[in-house]
């Protein structure tokens, strides 16, 4: 018998003009010892659906049609007082982001402590008893001395691990996991997902798990349902909806999952989700603006070339040296990138990938070590004019779409500011002439430019950041995660546009990533980092078929199995 | 522990030592202090002989120690207009001042924290609505006007209390005096206390709202309730505990600010504190006694948020613990 | 985030069906969600509507009032004191009474109202210039600029407000003199009430300008070479504006009462130039013979100005915290 039936669930959340179902006729179960996957896109509704089985939808969404049963029980239309004895008693919650799911100023042992006693008859010593218990179940070590920590003295994974300790402290029966492992690095998420499907078989609990991330699905789900706008699109067993999907939005979804184990030349556009904008018009790069005055020197050898950088960041400052505290972020790190190719930067948050694009780009000094970009030294160019014909030949995009674009600029103005500024066209009407040719270009149409950018959304606001840095003519581009804030199917038009922008300029391209499947798409010659240092540098098949520094092995260990995944689209390209 | 207490206490007389350089210049350098102590009879020998004694020909560098030191030791020089110490001024006015503002503090604290919580809390209902109007007004109001108001409806018009004064006194011990223990002490004490502390009493209200508010949005507190905690436990436990953390910094400099609005509130009741003799410093440019004042406001300021880095390093652990 | 808001879906939405829909300027903010909210709190639109009545008397003060009480051939000292028209020996003329001087109250009362505004206004303008240039450059600029500006604000932040221009105003006397303080009365007024209050824009801007800074689209503009100044000045002030705007309007009110105690406390604005203060404080001499409305109106009218700034500065808070949707 099922533990969990939701038998047509409809959610509304009631706006200023119109009622916006963020749930409509969903119906799934799971049952003890399984796990369920819901997996959709950003405003599929998949997040709503926990809330509803839990109570905690915010306000004004409510639940405006349909039932949910708790072990045969119907739970949806009970008083508060009562969904709340389920919840924590019956229900157990995962939320996201484990840095902000812990009170801060309670130890960890008296938050376990309180919801123990708040669901089961035990005495303060029983609790403690079996605290400790379940922080030892959980997986962290020293649970006696732990246990009286406090959150912040713990990292992101062993918090996570707290969380879920939370979750299951009083034996409830279901556990919703809302993206449980999205704010933690891969080495972490693949600890925590083995730790919840182990938990979720031993302790016989049923498990709802709401993702984005189609690996998390192949990894650790029996079951799975496909949610798009709010509705329920697929939803079967797991290795037959991913092996042979039947609904087109799960099959191109599936197929724009970026895959490390086969290269494609270009990611299959996911026809069912938009039109991926107008098909970019060819361009004669001699004739056009963005190919004029595209007169770089040749270099000999490499573009760029990096030797022995170094960056150490203080953390903490004092006035005696001795106590003063350092951070180093980049460690003697030396590679080159030749004209024309895409090297690719792999690591997990931290190992400071970002850091070597920032110093590139000037945005920090390093300590130490030298950047060659042609035959110019960056590191020690004083003269501004020589500097900001540097800047011109690099441009940036950003990872987040949302912060890299001023809210306050129109669009036109963001993409004309880097051409006046470096005064690039002669007069008002040629600056919009070019601009409105770049928003074309990158799939937007000039229309687009008169609007801001919060009238846009993510994928199309990278877009226009494409766009700007285009607007400098670079010869280098430098793309720092630029899609690890996107949706599967809007990164593989990104993704796209940018290998198509690369081959039609001639761009030479550093591109920073932490998803080895999307480095292995994009990149010529990889660079795995950890902890500031440089592992190993291989050409890009090299690397994935036989990898030679033990910890890139590791990273291709702990990538999620995507065998399970359907070929079939894949194959038609 | 004592580190932490050591840096508070190094940054606290970094900033009484730079409110000591202003009261300095103001005290050495506005208008010229020998003119204000002799009268025009004096002859320019006479003067120049004072100033030599006064030590006002010394390097500035000596003259500010000598103030510093002086000061340390309460010695802040002589009135212009009262051609009596400073340090006995105000040592006469001190406990006048004191009562007035740790009556209005209480008041402020024991009304306003209970109605902010229960605001914060119970956000859409008519109570708190009722909370929240009635703060605006009381912040609208400025508290010179509330003194009026209060002196027009309870002295003049019902005659039920006094409107000016300390009433009767006690004196406790070689220079305290008190308004405590005597009815009318107690009763010429009730209008200033209302009309100093109404403002304060609004404010940490308004704060611990908006606090509380915001706290109540954070995961951790989404994550007690997907817990099923109870209410209360949610709501004292983790919703009060870390909204304390911001609001003991504001209250305490409230009440710091306190002893700085005694001085309209004394204007408005005649009451005999240090408040009223410092506007009457300003008014007359009575240099001495101004930056006095300054220096002890500051002090007491100092001394509050002292109190407050304590307390706020007992209540947050992420000050207390290091990471492993 | 655990939960799917309304703004999400819709740029889920959006990002699958292409560009959206053109608007003109005007239906957009008509159809604003501020706009929506600033519509539905009655009690804002009532404050709107209340201190733009109350601007507009002040201002048109010369125009609207019916007595010109700066104009000494009309003012007779016999008609000092007289009561509001309700009470026993009022006079027609004079609608709340008249002063010790015989100047008709309501009349003085929409000059004073005049000269509490300017001088609300031009404060607020100079410690708002002053504030917002110190912090976007301290959290800009950052390092030891930074610990210096802040510094200082932090001394000052031990001080309220009212005790800095107090403090100020006994400087000025000193340096000027008392029969020059007259005519300086409004300039140090100003200049108090500014340096009193810049340190609230200082540390907001400071806050979130720091906030901003680390933010992309600032980097982006560095990548592209654009000089700190103008990055301060095009893109980061403007995105800085949300919270000053605020701030501007609770100091407004918050100017308005300072001055209005500064004058109560005679430090202020003389009698020759009357503002809302100075006639309360006129007032209080009467207040314990019976002739309390000398004092009352005017304060009631400072509280009326003052509430309806307030509620507007209340309602902006919280349509610009995104936090509190």
């Amino acid at each position: 018998m099922s533990v969990l039936d939701i038998k047509d669930l409809t959610v509304e959340f009631p706006g200023r003009k119109s009622v916006f179902v963020a749930v409509d006729d969903v119906s799934l179960s799971v049952e003890a010892g399984k796990i369920l996957g819901v997996v959709g896109e950003s405003g599929a509704g998949k997040s709503t659906v926990g809330n509803a089985v839990i109570g905690l939808l915010q306000e004004p969404g409510h639940i405006a049609d349909g039932e949910i049963f708790l072990h045969g029980k119907r739970i949806d239309n009970l008083p508060y007082k009562d969904k709340r004895l389920l919840r924590g008693r019956k229900i157990g919650m995962i939320f996201q982001d484990p840095l902000t799911s812990l009170d801060p100023l309670q130890t960890v042992e008296s938050q376990l402590v309180e919801t123990i006693r708040t669901h089961l008859p035990f005495s303060k010593k029983e609790a403690q008893a079996r605290a400790i218990e379940l922080i030892d179940a959980v997986g962290i070590p020293n649970p006696e001395e732990r246990i009286k920590q406090y959150p912040h003295q713990f990292s992101g994974g062993m918090r996570q691990r707290v969380v879920i300790a939370l979750a299951l402290c009083a034996e409830p029966e279901l556990v919703i996991a809302d993206e449980p492992t999205t704010a933690l690095d891969v080495s972490i998420q693949a600890q925590i997902l083995v730790l919840m499907k182990k938990l979720c078989e031993e302790r016989n609990v049923a498990m709802l798990v709401i993702t984005h991330d189609m690996g998390v699905i192949a990894d650790i789900t029996d079951h799975v349902a496909v949610m798009y706008h709010g509705e329920l699109v697929e939803y079967g067993k797991t290795t037959q909806v991913l092996g042979a999907p039947e609904h087109p939005y799960t099959q191109s979804l599936i197929s724009a999952v970026p895959r490390p184990d086969v290269k494609v030349e270009r990611f299959p556009v996911v026809n069912y989700i938009e039109k991926a904008g107008t098909p970019q018009k060819q361009i004669d790069i001699s004739t056009h603006w963005l190919g004029k005055s595209r007169d770089y020197e040749k270099v000999v050898g490499p573009l760029v070339q990096i030797r022995d950088l170094d960056m150490r960041f203080e953390t903490r400052g004092s006035i005696f040296p001795s106590r003063r505290k350092y951070f180093d972020a980049v460690k003697k790190v030396s590679f080159d990138v030749q004209e024309g190719e895409t090297f690719g930067l792999v690591g997990e948050s931290g190992s400071g990938k970002s850091t070597i694009a920032r110093l590139i780009t000037g945005l920090y000094h390093p300590t130490g070590g030298s950047i060659l970009f042609g035959k110019t030294e960056l590191t020690s160019l004083t003269n501004r004019k020589d500097v900001l014909a540097m800047r011109r030949q690099m441009q940036m995009i950003f990872q987040d779409p949302y912060s890299s674009l001023n809210a306050r600029m129109r669009v036109r103005d963001i993409i004309a500011e880097p051409i006046k500024f470096h005064k690039l066209a002669s007069s008002n009407a040629e600056v919009r002439r070019i601009v409105d040719d770049l928003l074309d270009h990158v799939g937007l149409g000039a229309l687009a430019g008169q609007k801001f950018p919060h009238e846009f959304s993510g994928g199309q606001r990278q877009r226009i950041s494409i766009a700007r840095a285009l607007a400098t003519r670079p010869r280098f581009l430098i793309c720092d995660e630029p899609t690890s804030a996107l949706d599967v199917s809007i990164q593989a038009q990104i993704l796209n546009l940018l290998k198509d922008l690369q081959e039609e300029l001639g761009l030479t391209m550093l591109f920073i990533s932490h998803d080895l499947a999307v480095i292995r798409q994009m990149c010529n010659r990889i660079g795995v980092m950890r902890h500031g240092e440089l592992c190993e540098v291989s050409d890009c098949d090299q690397l994935f078929e036989a990898p030679k520094h033990p910890y890139t092995r590791e990273l291709l260990d702990l990538m999620p199995s995507m065998e399970l995944l359907s070929r079939a689209n894949l194959e038609t390209v | 522990m004592i580190g932490f207490a050591t840096r508070r206490l190094f940054q606290a007389l970094i900033v009484m030592l730079v409110v000591a350089l202003l009261a300095f210049t103001m005290f050495r350098f506005v208008g010229d202090p020998i003119n204000q102590m002799v009268g025009i009879e004096t002859s320019i020998e006479e003067r120049e002989a004072l100033r030599e004694r006064l030590g006002l020909n010394d390097p500035i560098p000596v003259q500010f120690l000598r103030f510093v030191t002086n000061a340390a030791q309460f010695d802040f020089g002589t009135s212009y207009q009262f051609r009596q110490p400073v340090s006995e001024l105000f040592a006469k006015r001190i406990p006048a001042t004191l009562e007035l503002s740790f009556t209005s503090a209480l008041f402020a604290l024991v009304v306003g924290i209970p109605m902010g919580i229960y605001a914060g809390l119970n956000r859409e209902s008519p109570i708190s609505k009722l909370f929240l109007s009635v703060s605006l007004v009381g912040i609208s109001l400025p508290t010179f006007f509330i003194g009026i108001l209060l002196i027009f409806l309870f002295s003049v018009t019902l005659q039920w209390l006094p409107s000016f004064g300390r009433g009767e006194t006690v004196q406790i011990g070689s220079w305290w005096t008190t308004g405590f223990l005597t009815i009318s002490g107690l009763k010429a004490l009730i209008l200033p206390s209302i009309t100093l502390g109404l403002y304060q009493m609004t404010l940490i209200m308004r704060l611990i709202r908006a606090e509380m508010l915001e706290v109540i949005r954070t995961d951790y507190i989404k994550f007690a309730r997907a817990r099923g905690l109870p209410n209360r436990l949610v709501n004292f436990r983790h919703a009060l505990k870390n909204t304390l953390v911001p609001v003991i910094t504001i209250t305490g400099l409230q009440l710091g600010a306190i002893i700085a609005f005694a001085t309209i509130t004394e204007t408005v009741f005649q009451w005999p504190g240090m408040g009223l003799m410092f506007l009457q410093a300003v008014q007359n440019v009575d240099i001495p006694i101004m930056s006095a004042y300054l220096l002890l406001t500051a002090f007491l300021f100092v001394a509050i948020n002292f109190i407050v880095d304590i307390l706020y390093f007992f209540i947050d652990p992420r000050l207390r613990v290091g990471r492993p | 985030m655990p939960y799917v808001s309304n703004e999400e879906a819709k740029a889920a939405i959006q990002d699958r069906a292409g560009v959206p829909s053109q608007q003109g300027r005007l239906t957009k903010i008509l159809d604003s969600d501020m706009f929506h909210s600033f519509l539905r709190s009655k009690v804002t639109v009532v404050a709107a509507c209340g201190t733009l009545i109350l601007f507009l008397l002040a201002f048109l003060a010369p125009w609207v009032a019916p007595h010109n009480p700066f104009d000494l051939a009309s003012i007779s000292i016999l008609d000092a004191r007289v009561p509001p028209v309700w009470m026993e020996y009022a006079d027609p003329r004079f609608l709340l009474g008249t002063d010790d001087q015989g100047r008709d109250l309501l009349s003085a009362i929409f000059y004073g109202m005049r000269i509490s505004l300017i001088v609300g206004f031009c404060s607020v303008i100079a410690a708002a210039v002053l504030g917002i240039s110190l912090g976007l450059v301290a959290g800009y600029m950052g390092g030891r600029v930074d610990a210096v500006i802040m510094r200082i604000a932090d001394v000052q932040l031990t001080f309220p407000a009212i005790l800095i221009a107090l403090l100020i105003d006994g400087i000025a006397a000193g340096i000027f003199g008392s029969i020059d303080r007259e005519v300086f009365a409004f300039y140090i007024l100003i200049v108090s009430l500014a340096l009193s209050f810049w340190v609230q824009y200082a540390r907001t801007v400071r806050g979130s300008t720091m906030v901003e800074k680390n933010k992309e689209y600032v980097q982006a503009a560095r990548v592209i070479g654009i000089p700190s100044v103008i990055i301060m000045a095009r893109h980061i002030l403007p995105n800085v504006m949300g919270p000053v705007m605020v701030i501007a309007t609770i100091n407004l009110a918050l100017a308005i009462v300072t001055e209005a105690t500064l004058s109560f406390l005679g430090v202020g604005m003389p009698p020759t130039q009357p503002s809302l203060g100075t006639l309360i404080a006129v007032g209080n001499d009467f207040l314990y013979s019976g002739e309390w409305w000398i004092a009352i109106f005017p304060g009631l009218a400072l509280a009326l100005l003052v509430l309806n700034v307030n509620l507007l500065g209340d309602w902006l808070r919280d349509a610009l915290n995104p936090k509190l949707r």
